[in-house]
């Protein structure tokens, strides 16, 4: 009986650091797969060539420019919107509403996270293009701005369900200790609250952001998918073609092993080392803050 | 004793596993050859190619199942390119495409030992289409050009509103697409290296074409006549600087009046036999090509 019960903690052991293992083996592998299909590109496309500002691969043009900066823009736009809203909602829900306000909203709003992106695609298509290019006098409503407001629309549950558990689990001590200096509610939340969920709301708002910057099936739909390269905030009204959009969009028509293949490829490296970008950037600032929240309490 | 227990359980699953995994294996490979050992009244033909004629391949399988009931028809879309690819990897039997198989394909079918033959199924116009509330009825295919490549900016250089142009088109990927740029942009001229206008709106579906125009003054569009709806204003076309102007339609196309117009095609691996060549022969009866007009392209025998 007792070699069995060791047998079997060895082997849930062992099962558990695996799993933990398989995340690292996995990313690894998935990079080396990107590399390996699109090392090429470097060597078969000039460097001047695939640093141009033309993206039209089936005459041969492979300027990535364009495609980099549609989907950054399409980022920061769906981010200005998204961290704003999403960090109120999750201190209305968590500091504001009543008991029962909060037991209905919550469950809606992360009901929200579990849309199809697809029909998040077809609201924007047959509603919100066509107000957007009425509204803001625009010649097309197919966007940049289309796409990074639905594209909010997808990271707000993530921002909002994340950025409330981490105010939720801030000690009532602290607000208590607040109220009872005299701080207002709204001084209690903007100057304690917040600050003492600072990492778990920055952890909110970057996921919220990967989840944007990888979306594809709403920004294909939306975006109008014009490789034009961005000049400044106004493009955010013009049609952008985001580099996930191009991907989904050719790879499914292209030859295995052709050149437009591999930079299909390269741009998925790229939007791979885009995203551990932000991911490193993220935790290096949530560190230091960590950091500096124990200096303070301590 | 529980130990013993949990593998009289799994034994049974891992036999049934393996079991179902047998199953599979026959699924996996290729049916019989085509053609020389099927019987002529049945059999498998797999069908796979162009977006634009998936549908009318469909009606099509779906009518021969009247005609020739043993004989099964799968239909696929994916492109034109996808089509022909499958045709020289020996994985389909008819190739649909909306364009000439090119040289290329035709030399790597050859080293793959496969000829690939051309069947003329069907003719297909393409529409230009703009919204209703547009003034413009008229456009030459020097107009287009312009307008596509981005010389024209404003619908009031051809006759219309003072309102910029949003020029809509297929993605790269579609066999529309590449037509549209050799026979309008490039206006059939091999040696002409115009592109697309970069700001072109590239969308991967007829139906986020027609839903932009349908909402949207300033767009012009183009897509096969056979997916264009009443909510849509159809433009008529001239191939020369001063008219005639030609609206697309049946007739227009079959007398080859109207200038944006081609063929459809299937391509079968080699000289077809048995049940794909029944097939084709009835595709060409006057039966088939009923079907064509009713899903809005040209039939070639009326």
């Amino acid at each position: 009986m007792m070699q069995s019960r060791s047998w079997k903690e060895y082997l849930i052991t062992h099962m558990v650091k695996v799993s933990g293992y398989s995340a690292i083996i996995f990313v690894v592998m998935i990079f080396i797969f990107l590399l390996r299909e699109g090392s090429a590109t470097i060597i078969e496309v000039p460097l001047k060539s695939l640093l141009s500002t033309r993206w039209y691969p089936i005459e041969g043009y492979f300027g990535i420019l364009p495609l980099i900066g549609g989907s950054i823009i399409v980022t920061i736009g769906a981010t200005l919107i998204a961290v704003p809203l999403g960090v109120c909602c999750a201190i209305f829900i968590a500091e504001i509403a009543p008991r029962w306000v909060r037991e209905i909203l919550k469950p809606l709003v992360e009901l929200l996270a579990g849309l199809p992106s697809v029909m998040l695609g077809f609201l924007g298509i047959l509603v919100i293009a066509p107000a957007v290019r009425q509204i803001l006098n625009v010649p097309t409503g197919l966007t940049a701005f289309t796409g990074a407001m639905l594209l909010a629309g997808m990271a707000i549950p993530t921002i909002v369900s994340v950025a409330e558990d981490a105010l939720d689990s801030v000690p009532r001590t602290y607000r208590d200790a607040s109220l009872a200096m005299g701080a207002t509610k709204w001084q209690t939340i903007w100057r304690v609250t917040l600050p003492a969920a600072r990492s778990g709301v920055l952890t909110a708002v970057m996921l919220g952001v990967g989840r944007t910057i990888g979306e594809t099936m709403t920004v294909m739909m939306v975006t109008g998918n014009a490789p034009v390269m961005p000049t400044g905030l106004g493009s955010l009204f013009r049609p952008a073609r985001t580099m996930t959009a191009t991907i989904a969009a050719e790879m499914g028509e292209v030859a295995s092993g052709s050149v437009h293949y591999h930079t299909l490829f390269f741009i998925g490296i790229v939007l791979f080392a885009i995203s551990l970008l932000i991911n490193l950037v993220a935790a290096r600032i949530v560190f230091r803050q960590q950091k500096r929240a124990e200096r303070i309490l301590s | 004793m529980r130990m013993n227990n949990e593998l009289h359980i799994t034994k049974p699953r891992i036999v049934f596993l393996a079991f179902f995994l047998l199953l599979l294996i026959p699924s996996c490979a290729r049916p019989p050859d085509n053609g020389d050992t099927v019987s002529s009244s049945s059999g498998t033909i797999e069908n796979k190619g162009s977006d634009t004629i998936v549908n009318l391949a469909l009606a099509w399988a779906e009518a021969y199942q009247q005609v020739q009931p043993g004989v099964r028809i799968s239909v696929t879309g994916g492109g034109s390119g996808t089509g022909i690819a499958s045709l020289i990897n020996g994985t389909v039997d008819l190739a649909n495409a909306s364009r000439k198989i090119k040289p290329e394909e035709v030399a790597n079918a050859e080293a793959n030992g496969i000829n690939p033959v051309e069947f003329i199924i069907a003719k297909d116009a393409i529409a230009i289409i703009v919204n209703l509330e547009n003034p413009v009825d008229r456009l030459t295919i020097d107009q287009l050009s312009d307008i596509y490549s981005g010389k024209i900016d404003n619908w009031l250089e051809v006759g219309g509103e003072d309102r910029p142009i949003v020029r809509l088109s297929r993605e790269t990927n579609s066999g529309t697409h590449v037509y549209f740029l050799e026979q309008v942009l490039r206006k059939g001229d091999k040696n002409d290296e115009t592109l697309f206008s970069p700001d072109t709106l590239l969308l991967p579906s007829s139906e986020g074409i027609s839903a932009e125009i349908r909402q949207n003054p300033n767009a012009i569009g183009y897509d096969g006549l056979g997916y264009v709806t009443d909510d849509l204003k159809v433009i008529a076309v001239s191939a020369g600087p001063d008219g005639p102007y030609i609206l697309p339609s049946a007739e227009s196309v079959n007398n080859q009046e109207y200038p944006i117009a081609r063929d459809l095609y299937m391509y079968t691996a080699e000289e077809p036999s048995g049940a794909i060549l029944e097939y084709l022969d009835w595709i060409r009866t006057a039966e088939a090509q009923a079907i064509v007009k009713e899903l809005g392209f040209v039939p070639i025998v009326q």
